[in-house]
């Protein structure tokens, strides 16, 4: 066989349509074999290069080395083409609904009460105050007398306090978390820092707005030169960490046996003024029965009801989703992570 | 107590500008607490006449009786109603609302045809014009000029305040309390009630024929003054006005006598008893009950007498719960011509302790309770005597009173203290105004000032007391506002951090945290199974209820009956956990006395009391039942079961780095093969597994519930943590399946293992158990991997290894080799 331009331009033509025409890549084999391969019509015009003349082998050599390499190039620019498609094909098939649900585990979370003990408990943590605790069971005298409420005054009496038995051992629930206020006076020397988180009992039956277990976060400062502006200054600075930088708080005038001056602190969340706890400061007499030196040393004291915090700050309306234990309310709060 | 501002007017100027509500502010912001504000009369429109009844047709024939009222209104002309009340007579005087006229709850008046009569308008009743709840009948008038406004005579428009008053303030529980303390909040002028009576104005007209008195029990009364009189017409009716002030005030008209006892208490604040004198033998007594043991009160309840009750009698018989309530017996009636007037201060406590015994509280004793002016003794006696002189035509016979003289206390402060208490800076001008609000007399400074406080104020007493009433007078909303900072190295006590870390990784892996009541009841602790000390509960004296007498020993009785109450709420599959307190009763109780707080109690008496308070563990305790990962379109989800309880004690214990040791245990509640004991230096710190299928059925609970509790405060802190070293050497692992008795469990044999296979066993896992049923075997296949730090480990080396780990588990556990 001769080699001819005419021809060579014509296998060059075949064999680029052919690779363009291939659909997947066993085609595209096949078109290699036929048209790129040793086998091929160029592959083998090639071969007859050696049997020409000097002069025309180099035309011819060019001519279909050129060829051979835009063959080449054709087929591998298919050749990567087609692989592509067929990897996207794949991938198509391999496609899920990615909303189905996935298989999952019961969903826990942390009574909100516990959140919000945490979150109190790190922000006055934040200011050096340390978190006191004790017990729940407690001495009547720890309860009650050490904080100027003699054994006459109307809240010692059955319908506000649960008694344990035998009365001799003058046990009681706590009705605040104030005994572990005078438990800290006892044992630590001032200056004192502690808020006194915890559970509390008082005689009330159970409806939507009171219940006989509830919790308090008290807080107790003693040092020197404290006054009631650090008082005010502090229940601001609380106020704001739980309930956002536009609650507003103002004191009231009021009593406790174990604060002068007394007061109530209100706050102004969502458009109107809330009772939210006591404080005071420390009356004189329960800072002598702890054996603080007076002449050295006065004191704050304030205290929270947890579970109405609670309701004001999530608009709870019903105590009784608060201490039934459903878990639908306790999974609504999750870990309690901000 | 309850005040309307018609009657607060007289005592106070208060500027014609002011609104109700401002005044409502100006209450709280000196510390009364207003609950509501009555607006009465707001929603009435006239007119409404005094009218005269002419005559009365009785109408028959209909459900119930009605009359055809004629009525006179000065108009000329009868005008005729129809009324359904019966306590009227002709020539009485009603209230009669005319067509056009509109009562409370937008009731319009009309003209219209009823009973077969035209009814041209309507007689009304208390209620009905929203002045009392009183609607038994339509209102008599005592007095007033036939065809006069009614709503004027009545005083009908008013605002009345509800105000709450703190057990420190009860001088306050009167118009003439309240009356100083909105004059001093609003800075305008006080006219002192008390001063307007003038005592030496009373002429005893025959001294020896008063009735006697006498303090017995000096402890009792400091201050007693009994007025008697003579020739009272006790059938007269209270005048329209005093009535209205009496009903504003939330109490009710009784007869005349009564009213005036009753209208100087609500002025002044002084509670007055009127006896019937001619009860009275030998003169009154102010006595501990002791040999008296029986006494019918006003409201025909006998009463069994404590021997400490205060009472006060006379020679033969108790007459009254003194400060608390009056004697059937010496009640004054519309028989009653001679009164003994009693007023006394008493001792607040006493008189407490009166009404908390007979459960009896009164208008009277919540005054005495709260402590009152001992001057009024004898002041609010007077004003009742001439009110009884001048409205029931009374004749004064004379006094008798009893008690020492009162002194004024002085207290002297310094205007520093006073500020340094508060931390702001008050002018001596400022502290001195606002205590001469309150009725003090101040003088002195600029730094030292003698403060004579007087007589209705006994809790003022340090520089406190003076401080508070400065800072409420000037305003709370003046003080200003400092955070102070505490100590450096606040941080979480080890067992706080501990219980967070613990609640929010039981929360994270599914678990509900629920907050029980801690109160349970026998039938709970017996079902359970509870023996031993966690069946020594506490009984509480004064339970919420009688269903739940006792404390709890344990958390598990109200983590079942929370898991109860949701599986009765439609849930199914569930885990709750719960981090508390229990209470057992394990240690004996005695009595113990209480010391005085005057000052630090010694540290024995300190150490005395703490050691008096029982021990209180920390558990934490989680119940688990149905799915605990859901069945759903991937397929069956994986049922809670007894493994799942033990691995989460073991979990919590391992967390805080405790060694500890599993043995099999039969603790109630748990099922008896089914309960994992755990161990840490020998003591029992948790249990888990599945409950008892007894428990589980007496209680209604899904199959195979189960359950683990740890308890948190027997478990040590483990302080140190020794990092490992890591070995990048490669591992040889070697697996053995070995055949043991059932009766030897996987721990033992893993132990045996670890003992046997040397120190470069790196782990070990159980990775097959079958049971090779009817023989009492069962297969445990265990992986070995082991691991040098230094070198590569050869294949002989480890089936040394191997082979040393399975002598030591044949020699402890009987273990052979599967073949």
């Amino acid at each position: 066989m001769a080699l001819d331009k005419a021809q060579i331009e014509q296998e060059l033509q075949q064999a680029l349509s052919q690779i363009s025409a291939a659909v997947n890549l066993e085609s595209l084999k096949q078109v290699k074999i036929e048209y790129v391969g040793d086998k091929s019509p160029l592959a083998k015009a090639n071969q007859l290069l050696a049997s020409l003349e000097p002069a025309q082998r180099a035309e011819f050599g060019k001519l279909i080395g050129g060829a051979r390499a835009t063959v080449n190039e054709a087929f591998e620019a298919k050749s990567n083409e087609l692989s592509l498609q067929r990897d996207l094909i794949a991938l198509q098939e391999e496609k899920v609904d990615v909303t189905l649900p996935a298989r999952t585990a019961l969903k826990g979370g942390l009574h909100p009460l516990t959140s919000l003990i945490n979150e109190i408990s790190d922000l006055f943590i934040g200011i050096g105050y340390n978190i006191a605790e004790g017990p729940e069971l407690e001495s009547e005298w720890l309860n009650f007398d050490a904080l100027n409420i003699p054994a006459d005054h109307p809240a010692r009496s059955m319908q506000d306090t649960f008694f344990v038995e035998p009365l001799e051992a003058k046990l009681v629930l706590r009705t605040h978390t104030s005994p572990v206020q005078i438990r800290t006076m006892l044992n630590q020397k001032p200056p004192i820092y502690v808020i006194c988180p915890g559970k509390t009992y008082r005689a009330d039956e159970l409806d939507a707005t009171h219940t006989p277990v509830f919790h308090q976060v008290e807080g107790l400062v003693i040092d020197t030169n404290i006054t009631m502006a650090d008082l005010n200054g502090t229940l601001d600075y609380f106020a704001k960490s739980i309930f956002g930088d536009d609650v507003k708080t103002r004191l009231r005038p009021s009593f406790f046996p174990f604060t002068e001056p007394s007061a109530e602190v209100d706050i102004f969340f969502n458009g109107r003024w809330i009772e939210w706890g006591g404080c005071g400061m420390v009356n004189q007499k329960v800072l002598i029965a702890c054996g603080v030196d007076i002449e050295k040393y006065s004191g704050f004291a304030f205290g929270m009801g947890l579970e109405r915090t609670l309701m004001v700050k999530y608009g709870i309306t019903d105590m009784h989703d608060i201490v039934e234990g459903d878990v639908r309310f306790t999974q609504r709060f999750g870990l309690g992570i901000k | 107590m309850k005040v309307p501002l018609s009657w607060l007017k007289e005592y106070v100027a208060i500027p014609p500008k002011i609104t109700p509500e401002q005044i409502a502010q100006a209450f709280v912001r000196v510390g009364f607490e207003v609950e509501s504000i009555d607006y009465q009369g707001k929603d009435l429109k006239g007119p409404l006449l005094v009218g005269k009844v002419v005559s009365i047709e009785e109408l028959s024939g209909h459900k119930k009786p009605i009359r055809y009222v004629g009525l006179d209104l000065n108009t000329g002309n009868t005008r005729f109603v129809i009324c359904g009340a019966r306590n009227f007579k002709v020539n009485d005087l009603v209230v009669v609302a005319l067509p056009g006229a509109v009562l409370p709850g937008n009731f319009s008046i009309s003209a219209r045809e009823t009973y077969g009569k035209i009814s041209d308008g309507m007689i009304c009743s208390a209620k009905e014009l929203g002045i009392s709840d009183e609607h038994a009948g339509i209102v008599v008038l005592p007095e007033g000029k036939v065809g006069s406004d009614a709503v004027k005579l009545l005083e009908i428009e008013d605002e009345i305040f509800d105000v709450a008053i703190n057990p420190d303030r009860g001088y306050a529980m009167s118009v003439r309390g309240l009356g100083r303390e909105l004059a001093a909040s609003l800075k305008c002028r006080f006219i002192d009630p008390a001063k307007q009576v003038k005592v030496s104005k009373l002429k005893a007209s025959s001294p020896a024929k008063a009735v006697a008195v006498k303090i017995e029990d000096k402890n009792g009364a400091d201050q007693i003054f009994v007025r008697t009189l003579d020739k009272v017409n006790t059938k007269l009716p209270t005048p329209t006005w005093m009535q209205r002030r009496i009903e504003k005030c939330g109490m009710r008209s009784i007869s005349l006598a009564v009213d005036i006892t009753n209208y100087v208490m609500l002025e002044l604040g002084q509670p007055l008893h009127a006896f019937d004198a001619n009860e009275i033998s030998g003169g009154l007594r102010v006595v501990s009950a002791n040999r008296f043991t029986k006494l019918v009160t006003l409201d025909k309840v006998e009463r069994k007498l404590a021997a400490d009750n205060l009472l006060i009698c006379d020679a033969n018989s108790a007459l009254a719960l003194a400060g608390t309530m009056g004697g059937l017996a010496s009640e004054v009636t519309s028989r009653t011509n001679k009164i003994a007037l009693e007023a006394a201060h008493f001792d607040p406590i006493r008189i407490a302790k009166n009404s908390r015994h007979h459960k009896l509280s009164s208008e009277a004793s919540r005054r005495i309770e709260r402590n009152t002016d001992p001057a009024l003794a004898e002041i609010a006696s007077a004003r009742a005597a001439q009110l009884l002189i001048e409205l029931a035509g009374a004749k004064y016979l004379g006094t008798s009173s009893a008690g020492g003289t009162i002194k004024s206390r002085k207290v002297s402060i310094t205007v520093k203290e006073l500020c340094e208490l508060i931390g702001t800076t008050y002018t001596l001008k400022q502290v001195r105004d606002s205590l001469n609000l309150i009725g003090c007399k101040t003088s002195g400074g600029p730094t030292r000032i003698n403060i004579q406080v007087p007589t209705w104020r006994p809790d003022l007493v340090g520089v406190a007391d003076f401080a508070e009433e400065v800072a409420r007078l000037v305003g709370y909303d003046q003080i200003p506002l400092k955070l102070p900072i505490g100590r450096a190295g606040a941080k979480l006590s080890s067992m706080q951090s501990r219980k967070r870390q613990i609640a929010i990784s039981l929360a994270s892996q599914g678990f509900s945290e629920v907050i029980n009541y801690p109160f349970v009841n026998q039938k709970m602790v017996e079902t359970l199974g509870f023996t031993g000390d966690r069946a020594k509960s506490f009984r509480i004296a004064n339970p919420m209820s009688d269903d739940f007498p006792l404390l709890r020993t344990h958390l598990i009785p109200g983590l079942l009956t929370t898991l109860s109450r949701n599986l009765s709420r439609g849930a199914k599959d569930l885990a709750l956990f719960e981090i508390g307190t229990v209470f057992r009763n394990t240690s004996t109780l005695g009595e113990i006395s209480l010391p005085s707080t005057q000052r630090r109690p010694q540290q024995k008496v300190i150490e005395a009391i703490y050691a008096s308070v029982p021990k209180q563990m920390l558990f934490v305790a989680g119940v688990v039942c149905g799915e605990k990962t859901l069945t759903s379109w991937h397929g069956k989800g994986r049922i809670y079961d007894w493994n799942d309880a033990v691995n989460q004690a073991s979990e919590i214990i391992s967390s805080t780095r405790n060694q500890f040791e599993i043995i099999s245990s039969d603790l109630a509640p748990w099922h008896p093969g089914r309960c994992a004991e755990f161990k840490v230096s020998g003591r029992a710190v948790a249990h888990a597994g599945e409950l008892h299928p007894r428990v589980i059925a007496e209680l209604s609970l899904p199959e195979r519930t189960c359950a683990f509790a740890v308890i948190l405060s027997e478990l040590p802190e483990v302080r140190t943590i020794i990092a490992p070293s890591i070995a990048t050497m490669p591992a040889a692992v070697q697996d053995v399946a070995l055949v043991v008795s059932k009766d030897v469990s996987a721990a033992q044999v893993e132990r045996s293992l670890r003992m046997g296979a040397g120190k470069l066993l790196e782990s070990i896992n159980l990775f097959d158990r079958y049971e090779q049923v009817g023989e009492g075997k069962v297969s445990l296949a265990f992986t070995l991997a082991f691991r040098a730090a230094d070198r590569t480990l050869t294949a002989e080396e480890v089936s040394g290894y191997r082979d040393q780990a399975l002598r030591q588990a044949n020699k402890d556990c009987g273990a052979v080799l599967r073949s």
